[in-house]
């Protein structure tokens, strides 16, 4: 089927036009008018592994932080289930536990895992190789951002062993219970997590700062912004975004903070409690709810636009065919972007809120369906008569695809008003969200993981393990959360961390315990992952370069993995996008972007 | 080569798989914009806070209209340091000029001035403080007085942090190899974020004043 597809190609190609070919005289190589960097060169064991100022160091670094941290969401996650599938059966679990669980859960899942692997470790290895600069433009500041964030979840981490443990007021911390008497953690908990989500805003801004001004001013010559990988073109729409929104986010635990150790009331109401008035007066709880999802919203596209670009990137280069539609792509990143900021009151429809306030949001919302449906119709329109590998990075971008599609469609079901109201509180918005913007990330995450893990440590992750890790995880996260949806349908309460005898549990009858078994089984195959990636790193087969035929700068620096500095001598010149796969006209299979025109004089331009 | 700079949309309008097009980008230099990284990045820091100043006056105005409300009365103590923060602008305007005409050691000392006149500042805005904790007017007393601390603080500490970089700026030049050219874009620099501070401070002490 390929070399039929090839044929017909060149033959349409041949006959559209002559000018499809590059002229050859074009090739001149600019001189640079940007000064080399200079770069710090560590001189010993410490500043080289541990206050490193190389970004790869730094993304790895994120990334081990990131990963080490998702497991204690892990484990969560699991006493979680343990206590909604066979309540009352261990004594460690209770109310209290259960609740803490979920807002540590949600928490480090969001912020400490998804937002500091995209963009802290994935941005950070991949930003500076990728448009073609030696490191990141201002080296040191990214070492304290990730210093930060280290900091940030050591906080988070020590709110478990203070008096009364870390706070269970939910992952979206909404005043007044959260610093009240009654819910788990007031005391120090609650305080311990706004300073460390504090420290995490402070720590990335910095990072922030690093990612966008290397793509905007340290790439290479010849890479436009129109040549970029849609991997960078993902991170760098998905750093403006963080940088605009988290400020919201400290803005809101500054005020809580203050609200709960001066006793000030910026979000506290009037307050009766044991016949007692409490001192606040007349604070707002839904400035809060307004504050922290203005943040909350654009955060689910800080998740899923790296992902987004990511993906695009491992579809291209494994169904060897470029992407249709770059510039679309392009266009869909950047729209998405900025209606994320104008549909955040869809998580408050049941807050008692203007009705016309929620039509507004609601029409935003179904708008923003449009570009992120047309990325879907691309991805599939790349895969359509592509040479395709089934490779792990593959499977793992299909997966998202249906995974993603699954979860956007009940996404438009949530964001009109009159559906969202009897399904606010139900296990039909656990399921949804964490289809969308948790399989889904993890899905892109993983491919990307078996992706670039021969560029980062020189050697392949075992194929058999991964395989098992795939299907298990595929086919597990559908295992626990298509009987959600269900449990949501027939109105089961989310926030309840026991069903006891209720009506509306009859016929959800054994789901509960059904899911628990499967989350618990997803759980432990992630533990086989990690086990791959630390004996692959070791003891993996060695990978030659280039092992994907990629076209992309990072393949091509002159040794693999890339050491200080990323490029010898001279950094790349680039000629053109990085998705020349399967082009009519020549005899290589794909042209990596920093060959000049005059090597494949008979290439054949394509339209995007 | 002056390039001519281009919008955003254009950006992305463009077509790379034409011939001229594809002519046109082999001889991009990597560049989006023609500043230098360093104004790039406070800009970017201008931005980030702004956001910030705005979430609070937002929720300000939001607060104030709870009938719970008591207006801080401001005291003269206050009016005096906007007048010292406003002579800090002036004088590191001043040091941006000198330092452009490579007058070095005249910049020196008005750097020592500026700073002098930032600490002199902060002082100030604690002796604030201590006058309206003498009077009992407390963080909790009232919302106006817990938005008072909160954006004088959060000023505050934006100074501070420009001190950081104004104390980096200083002792270069006080080292006798500096580099000529980033002296005169670090002093620039400053003196933008010293601007950007004040107008913040005149944004939120107007909206304190107004209210």
């Amino acid at each position: 089927m390929d070399e039929k597809y090839n044929n017909s190609k060149i033959e349409t190609k041949a006959a559209d036009s002559s000018s499809g070919s590059y002229v050859p005289s074009a090739e001149s190589i600019p001189a640079s008018e940007i000064p080399e960097q200079e770069l710090y060169h560590a001189k010993s064991f410490w500043t080289r592994w541990v206050f490193c100022q190389d970004a790869k160091v730094i993304g790895v670094q994120y990334a081990l932080t990131a990963t080490a941290v998702g497991l204690i969401g892990l484990v969560l996650s699991w006493g979680m289930r343990l206590q909604l599938g066979f309540p009352e059966t261990f004594s460690f679990l209770g109310p209290a536990t259960y609740y803490q669980s979920v807002t540590m859960h949600g928490m480090i899942m969001v912020v400490y895992l998804l937002t500091a692997l995209f963009l802290g470790g994935f941005g950070n290895y991949l930003i500076p190789l990728m448009v073609g600069a030696r490191d990141m433009v201002f080296p040191y500041l990214n070492m304290v951002s990730f210093w930060m964030f280290l900091v940030a979840v050591l906080v988070l981490i020590s709110s478990f062993f203070v008096p009364g443990g870390p706070t269970g007021a939910g992952w979206t911390l909404y005043p007044p219970q959260a610093i009240l008497p009654g819910t788990p953690g007031s005391e120090m908990g609650i305080v311990l997590m706004l300073v460390s989500l504090s420290l995490f805003v402070i720590g990335f801004t910095m990072g922030g700062l690093n990612y966008v001004i290397t793509i905007l001013q340290a790439r290479t010559r010849g890479m436009t912004l129109m040549r970029m990988p849609l991997t960078i073109w993902g991170i760098f729409t998905a750093t403006v975004l963080a940088l605009l929104a988290f400020p919201a986010l400290f803005v809101a635990c500054i005020m809580m903070t203050l609200d709960n150790l001066l006793g000030t009331s910026f979000f506290m109401p009037e307050i009766f409690t044991m016949g007692e008035q409490l001192g606040t007066t007349g604070g707002s709880p839904i400035l809060f709810q307004h504050l922290f999802w203005f943040f909350g919203h654009p955060e689910v596209y800080i998740v899923a636009l790296p992902a987004f670009g990511i993906v695009s990137d491992l579809i291209s280069v494994h169904a060897r065919k470029n992407i249709f539609g770059y510039r679309m792509m392009v266009w869909a990143i950047v729209i998405i972007g900025a209606l994320s900021f104008v549909v955040w009151a869809h998580h408050m429809y049941v807050s008692g809120m203007n009705p016309y306030f929620g039509f507004f949001f609601a029409t935003t919302t179904l708008i923003i369906a449009v570009p992120t449906a047309i990325k879907v119709y691309n991805w599939v329109l790349t895969l359509w008569r592509g040479n395709i590998h089934l490779t792990i990075p593959m499977l793992f971008s299909l997966g998202f695809i249906v995974t993603f599609v699954n979860g956007g469609i009940t996404g438009l079901f949530l964001g009109n008003v009159i559906i969202d109201i009897p399904l606010s509180d139900t296990y039909f918005v656990v399921a949804h969200f964490h289809m969308v913007m948790g399989i889904a990330p993890l899905m892109v995450i993983f491919g990307a993981i078996y992706h670039w893990f021969p560029l980062i440590s020189g050697r392949h992750l075992n194929q058999t393990l991964g395989k098992i890790h795939f299907w298990i995880s595929f086919v597990g996260a559908y295992a626990i959360y298509f009987p959600m949806h269900y449990l949501g349908f027939i109105g089961v309460p989310r926030r309840y961390y026991e069903m006891y005898d209720s009506p509306y549990m009859t016929t959800g009858v054994g789901l509960n315990q059904f899911i628990t078994v499967a989350a618990l089984i997803v759980g432990f195959t992630q533990i086989l992952f990690l086990y791959n990636i630390i004996h692959s790193a070791f003891y993996g087969e060695k990978s030659e370069k280039n092992p994907w035929k990629a076209n992309s700068l990072e393949w091509h620096t002159p040794e693999m993995p890339p050491v200080h500095g990323n490029f010898g001598k001279d950094l790349p010149v680039v000629y053109r996008w990085p998705y020349d796969f399967s082009v009519p006209g020549i005899d290589r299979e794909y042209i990596p972007q920093h060959v000049a025109p005059s090597e494949v004089p008979t290439a054949k331009v394509e339209k995007t | 080569m002056k390039k001519k700079e281009e919008s955003f949309f254009s950006l992305i309008s463009q077509k790379p798989w034409e011939d001229s097009q594809s002519i046109l980008d082999n001889e991009h230099d990597g560049k989006t914009l023609e500043v230098s990284k360093e104004k790039l990045g406070v800009r970017t820091v201008m931005v980030v806070s702004t956001i910030i100043f705005s979430l609070f006056v937002v929720s300000y105005s939001d607060r104030m209209l709870i009938h719970d409300w008591r207006s801080l009365s401001e005291p003269w103590l206050l009016w005096i340091n906007t007048v010292i923060l406003v002579l800090t602008s002036i004088v590191f305007h001043r040091t941006k000029i000198l330092v452009e005409n490579n007058e070095f050691e005249k910049t020196k000392n008005s750097l020592l001035v500026v700073g002098f006149l930032s600490f002199v500042f902060i002082i100030g805005q604690l002796l604030v403080w201590q006058y309206f904790v003498n009077l009992g007017q407390y963080a909790s007393s009232n919302p106006a007085n817990a938005f008072f601390y909160v954006l004088t603080a959060m000023h505050g500490l934006h100074i501070l942090g420009g001190l950081y970089f104004w104390a980096k700026v200083t002792r270069q030049l006080f080292k006798d190899n500096y580099n000529i050219i980033k002296i005169k874009q670090n002093v620039e620099l400053c003196a933008i974020y010293w601007h950007f501070l004040l107008i913040v401070w005149f944004v939120l002490f107007g909206l304190m004043v107004a209210t």
